[in-house]
């Protein structure tokens, strides 16, 4: 599945899962930008993608304006963005009965605002051009839900519900709009969990074992190929068999 | 330079995939040429290219007819 030749912007390429969509997308030929919230992490994504003439550059997608900016220099120096990965993402996890205001803000600007903006932003030339591709990174606790996750949970499920009405507004332009909804991946944000509530996660996954990054951005390489031209407003779910919705 | 109004017809009937006879001074966008919403963002975007201009959402809402868009840019222009 080549992509030859097409500008991909990948946000929250730092590391998990957005590294792994970040190299797998730029090894198939396409010039990947990887974002990170700082220069440091910019500066690290550039280096792991140097070798296929990727980039780093820095996003901090709760910033007015930012994406905005960065769209616009992309669009300058690189080209119109063909592929767009909305990954940026970030948990605030707690009881809801604890659960602060700026925790459930912080998550919906974060993880699901950046996707509305980021969308927008490349929508205009993806329009003109008459193809495109979206892919919003959701999670399987955006179908199933999870104790401790409200917040986190809405923003996934607002990410799927976005990208079903996405879908249905931009078709007739060729642009398709998708979700992968990650399972239970071996990553930072997971391996924070307590060693018991990890046990009994792996108990509910048909395949007996944690997700691997490298297995969403599979599926993200899928979703961005011309073999996935048909497909738009799913949610394509990599967990396992954790969760058969 | 070419007047205006035949610009603003050429680009309506570019975008909007009709012939350029079918497109009079007072046509509308939606009612006589078929556009749907997002035609009609799109012929905006087009229109904002061919005179270099930016129009701002609550303005473009209120182009629906060619001689809404002749108008706007008339007055636009010659700021």
């Amino acid at each position: 599945m080549s992509l030859q030749g097409k500008v991909a912007l990948v946000t929250g390429a730092s590391r998990g899962i957005g590294a792994a969509i970040a190299d797998t997308l730029a090894a198939a030929g396409a010039k990947v930008i990887g974002t990170a919230t700082s220069e440091s992490g910019a500066a690290a994504i550039g280096e792991r993608l140097a070798q296929w003439g990727g980039v780093g550059m820095v996003l901090n997608v709760g910033e007015e304006g930012a994406i905005d900016a960065l769209i616009d220099t992309i669009g300058k120096e690189h080209g119109d963005v063909a592929i767009l990965v909305n990954n940026a993402g970030i948990t605030r996890d707690g009881l809801l009965m604890r659960m602060k205001d700026e925790d459930w803000d912080a998550i919906m600007d974060t993880n699901l605002k950046s996707v509305f903006k980021a969308s927008k932003a490349v929508l205009r030339s993806m329009m003109k051009a008459r193809v495109g591709r979206i892919i919003n990174i959701a999670s399987v606790v955006g179908v199933m839900g999870n104790a401790g996750q409200t917040n986190y949970a809405a923003a996934k499920a607002g990410i799927i519900g976005f990208t079903k009405s996405m879908a249905r507004e931009v078709g007739s332009r060729g642009i398709t709009v998708n979700c992968v909804a990650p399972g239970f991946i071996d990553t930072d944000m997971t391996r924070a969990l307590p060693e018991a509530q990890r046990e009994m996660l792996v108990g509910q996954i048909a395949l007996g074992r944690l997700g691997d990054a490298q297995d969403i951005a599979d599926a993200v390489l899928f979703l961005a190929s011309d073999k996935a031209a048909y497909i738009t407003g799913q949610t394509l779910h990599v967990n396992g068999g954790m969760l058969m919705p | 330079m070419e007047n205006i109004e035949a610009r603003v017809k050429k680009i309506v009937a570019e975008q909007l995939g009709v012939n350029e006879a079918e497109v009079k001074i007072d046509s509308s966008f939606v009612d006589d040429l078929g556009a749907d919403s997002l035609d009609t963002v799109e012929l905006v975007m087009a229109l904002e290219e061919e005179f270099e201009c930016e129009i701002p959402d609550e303005e473009a809402e209120k182009i629906t007819t060619v001689q809404q868009a002749v108008d706007y840019v008339t007055a636009h222009l010659n700021k």
